[in-house]
């Protein structure tokens, strides 16, 4: 088992090397912010000195082991634009997001799960059909959209919740949360539902192709000829049968969730992580972009490595097999 | 004869599927006594395997019994409604697959998957319900049977797997197992093995078998009557010393001459021509008819079954060692 | 029973008989229509400045305005008929969503096939490469090259295709790697057939039904996210604008009421996405062996 987990790390490590280096490239390629950061009628001094004091006059590859070294002493470097630090600047948006992806996600995985299973165990059903357009729907409708409408619907028509903003936040831990207050959830109400809703469909799917190929399997035939309840069969045998692909999806999900968060966030005024990059790639504040996308890499990749540890604790082939 | 335990007359199963009727199971009829082994033969697609799952009610949509009757210790199975059904299954009526790698699930230890099969029935407590569990896996020769309640499927080989489905089946002591080709998929060494011990098992708690399998040799050492399946029909039905001794179906005499001991060593063995039809597009009359040396224009209707003692077939022009019967 | 002989004839009478998927089919075909045919169905080129007059600006639906027609659907902030509108964007998102959808097929197959013939270490390297890929979500991906890249129709394809090509990969992969496998295919590569005639006699058309069924699903995709970039503002020109922009540029006057510049460009973006879904849903379903019944 520790060797299994040793490799896996090595593996996350290599991975997060080598995306530091496609991001860094990627990112430096793009505009000169010099442009953006002094104004146009500055003196060439005063350009020359900005660039210096940004360190754009060095290589590329000095650059990067620069902001290497840096990175690994938990220094990102400075906003071009804000002049704080990148790690205070992200920090302080990034419960916001967290808040906002996880609250969608969750919610998303134990509803989408359920329809799923019941729209793959009586798959000729009205009410699985109606499941089934539902996911279609919003497997389809980009989610911007969907963002549009929800406020249109109930913002703007309704009037029941608001458009946009965080609300009334409590502070836990020197962070602020929304979630606790009651202002605080209305306002995330619809941005969760917005942001669930491409997970929602997905986890529908998942779970109804699942529970279709499972239930035509000689397990679920033999536990059924062994008199087992219908009920028993879907509880202990099929819940354990799908979990794994489940919680691949769920996890890569997660992740997905929150570079789709930008979209959602910029819909709805959601001060987080997504819609500081927006501006950041408006204005080029590359310091931002780069600290960004290393984060969502690093999330990727954290969350890559815990869903092999998952699956080592519940499959038991898994588990023993990295163990011998 | 003695009273039946299982009773089965013009079972038919079809399944409606989108390019038409399938029909896989039409008008089987046959009777077990307690502790009776009848072996149910046909090539892969005769409706054998469809016969078992219909007489556990276990055929999936788009199949479904038309008509027909199964009882079971008097009670017919076939009007039951899925709760009643469902507490015969497992109970009064069990069912083996053919691969047990497939029927277990590789999630649950072998405890787990007793103990849900013991508390559908009924109820005992965790350690009760183990106790069980290792007795019926010592009986199935699983040795130390206590400590492999907690292991999981894969640690168990092919053969021991399929002894775990088999002390499931045999938890409650149910009157009829239905076991479908369970040995094909293993050892020949330890296909007999199994094949033996289960014998012994059923004859020792008085359970009824119905032995699906396309081996005529398997089956005939072990059941004491027959039914052979061609198309979704039973063409012959008797006492296994009978029918092997003298077929009177062409399909049955082909099956027999071409098993191995029949043959002369170095000779080739001998084979039936031709091959079954597809159950969506049966000929009319006699399913065996394009195959079969004998047919004439007779065949063109489909043929009823032909009683003689305790022993039936379907044919216009039946085979016989003894004489050449004519219609 | 159909009477139907030719696979594509059998293909064909079981679509039909999803009604659902059938009617998605003929919307579909209709949009294409449109857009093709835009600069003859619409009332006004919306392209055109000299059309166009603010006086005609954020009109409702129904409105006579300066030109001396009505507009059905309202005008748009530029003073553009919404209907035009409608149709010219629904002729970039097309045009986007197939080109973009093409080349990621063209690339991505080829990335595929080469891995799953070739084997060894160029295997290796694409394919952890398209794994990398794939656990990366495609907007962020199309987010940072379009940064990257700057905006234009070319800079936005290639976007698309930077984060779409990997599924064609992973599928052609898999197929063709399953195909190579088979006893058919090494008896092919042992005679002397040239290998060209393998690959375009056995690994392509094997890989051919899981293609299409993600080229369909991929093509709606890149609809949707070129929708979703230029509502970010990261799309294309104001000047032509796409379904997506004429979307963004009504969001600001939604909360006013002013409903119908947002609304219309989506209703028709989605009627055009659900639709290709569903097409592609259906087909999927043809593919699988497992589900036929």
């Amino acid at each position: 088992m520790l060797g299994f987990i040793i490799q896996r790390f090595l593996q996350a490590v290599a991975v997060m090397a080598v995306m530091s280096v496609i991001v860094f490239c990627g990112v430096y390629a793009i505009g000169n912010p010099i442009d953006i950061v002094i104004p146009p009628e500055a003196t060439q001094d005063i350009r020359e000195e900005a660039i210096r004091r940004l360190g754009l006059d060095r290589p590329l590859y000095e650059q990067y082991f620069i902001f290497m070294g840096n990175l690994l002493q938990g220094d990102l470097g400075r906003s071009f634009v804000y002049n704080i630090p990148v790690l205070e600047l992200i920090g302080g948006r990034l419960p916001a997001t967290l808040e906002l992806v996880l609250i969608s996600v969750i919610s998303a995985a134990v509803l989408g799960v359920s329809l799923g299973i019941y729209a793959g165990y009586r798959p000729d059903s009205w009410v699985s059909k109606t499941i089934m357009a539902i996911s279609v729907l919003g497997f389809s409708v980009p989610s911007f959209w969907v963002g549009l409408i929800l406020i249109l619907f109930f913002a703007v028509n309704l009037g029941w919740l608001p458009a946009g903003g965080r609300g009334e936040t409590v502070e836990i831990w020197g962070v602020a949360w929304s979630f606790p207050t009651l202002n605080g959830l209305s306002h995330i109400v619809l941005p969760a539902v917005n942001l669930a809703l491409f997970k929602l469909a997905m986890m529908i799917r998942l779970a109804r192709a699942g529970t279709r190929e499972i239930m035509l399997t000689d397990t679920i035939k033999f536990a059924r000829a062994a008199g087992l309840a219908e009920g028993t069969i879907l509880r202990r045998h099929l819940l354990k049968l799908i979990s794994i692909p489940i919680i691949t999806v769920f996890g890569l999900e997660l992740g997905s969730t929150l570079a789709f968060a930008v979209v959602t966030e910029t819909i709805f005024s959601w001060p987080g992580v997504g819609k500081l990059i927006i501006d950041s790639i408006g204005v080029l504040d590359r310091p931002v972009m780069v600290a960004y996308l290393i984060l969502v890499a690093f999330l990727f990749v954290t969350i890559n490595f815990v869903i092999d540890l998952v699956f080592a604790m519940i499959d038991p082939r898994l588990r023993q097999g990295a163990t011998a | 004869m003695r009273e039946p335990i299982l009773s089965v007359s013009d079972l038919t199963t079809h399944f409606f599927t989108r390019a038409g009727v399938v029909k896989a199971v039409d008008g089987v009829s046959f009777d077990l006594a307690k502790g009776e082994i009848m072996g149910l033969v046909g090539e892969s697609g005769s409706g054998k395997t469809v016969t078992g799952f219909s007489l556990l009610g276990l055929v999936d949509a788009p199949g479904r019994i038309v008509k027909g009757s199964v009882k079971l210790n008097g009670t017919e199975l076939t009007t039951l409604s899925d709760p009643e059904l469902r507490a015969r299954r497992g109970h009064e009526i069990s069912m083996i697959f053919q691969d047990p790698i497939a029927t277990l699930n590789p999630m649950l230890t072998i405890g787990q998957q007793m103990r849900m099969a013991i508390d559908a029935h009924e109820w005992l407590s965790k350690r009760a319900a183990d106790a069980r569990a290792a007795e019926l896996l010592t009986q199935v020769g699983i040795p130390s049977a206590a400590a492999r309640l907690r292991g999981y499927p894969h640690e168990f080989s092919g053969g021991m797997r399929q002894r775990v489905a088999i002390a499931i089946a045999l938890l409650h002591r149910p009157a009829v197992i239905v076991a479908d080709e369970p040995t094909t998929a293993l050892d020949v060494s330890i296909q007999a093995q199994i094949l033996f011990q289960m014998r012994d098992l059923a004859a020792e708690m008085g359970t009824a078998m119905v032995w699906i399998s396309h081996d005529l040799a398997v089956v005939s050492s072990l059941a004491s009557k027959l039914a052979v399946m061609y198309a979704g029909r039973v063409v012959e039905q008797g006492p296994t010393a009978t029918l092997l001794r003298d077929p009177r179906h062409p399909y049955t005499a082909g099956l027999i001459s071409s098993l191995p001991a029949m043959s002369q060593p170095g000779m080739p063995l001998s084979q039936i021509p031709g091959t079954t039809p597809s159950l969506l597009s049966l000929p009319p009359g006699c399913p065996f008819a394009p195959r079969c040396d004998r047919a004439t224009k007779a065949c063109g209707t489909a043929p009823e079954m032909t009683m003689e003692d305790n022993r039936g077939w379907r044919c216009f022009h039946p085979v016989s060692a003894f004489k050449e019967a004519t219609v | 029973m159909s009477t139907a002989n030719t696979p594509l004839r059998r293909f064909w009478a079981e679509f039909r008989e999803n009604k659902v998927a059938l009617v998605a089919l003929v919307v579909v075909a209709l949009m294409i229509l449109l857009a093709v045919f835009a600069s003859v169905v619409s009332p006004q080129n919306p392209y055109d400045l000299a059309n166009l007059s603010l006086m005609d600006s954020r009109r409702p639906p129904g409105f006579v305005g300066s030109g001396g027609y009505t507009h059905i659907l309202g005008t748009d902030p530029q003073g553009r008929d919404l209907l035009s509108a409608i149709f010219y964007g629904l002729r970039i998102s097309i045009q986007i969503g197939l080109a973009a959808g093409f080349v990621s097929l063209t690339i991505g197959t080829t990335l595929g096939i080469l891995a799953a013939y070739v084997g060894g270490r160029i295997e290796a390297l694409i394919m952890r490469l398209v794994d990398l890929q794939l656990s990366f979500p495609a907007i962020l991906l199309a987010l940072v090259i379009v940064a990257l890249l700057g905006q234009g129709k070319a800079q936005l394809i290639g976007a698309l295709v930077v984060a779409q090509y990997a599924y064609f990969a992973r599928t052609a992969y898999g197929a063709a790697k399953a195909e190579r496998g088979k006893d058919y295919v090494e008896a092919a590569l042992a005679t002397p057939l040239s290998t060209r005639l393998v690959v375009m006699r056995h690994l392509l058309p094997n890989c051919m039904p899981p293609l299409i069924v993600v080229a369909t699903v991929q093509i709606a995709n890149s609809i949707s996210l070129e929708a979703t970039l230029s509502f970010l503002g990261l799309g294309l020109p104001v000047t032509e604008p796409s379904l997506g922009m004429l979307i963004s540029n009504g969001f600001p006057y939604m909360m006013s009421g002013r409903y119908w510049i947002s609304v219309y460009p989506g209703v028709a973006l989605i009627i055009l996405i659900v639709g290709i879904n569903l097409v592609g849903d259906q087909v999927r379903d043809q593919f699988n062996p497992r589900l036929r019944k």
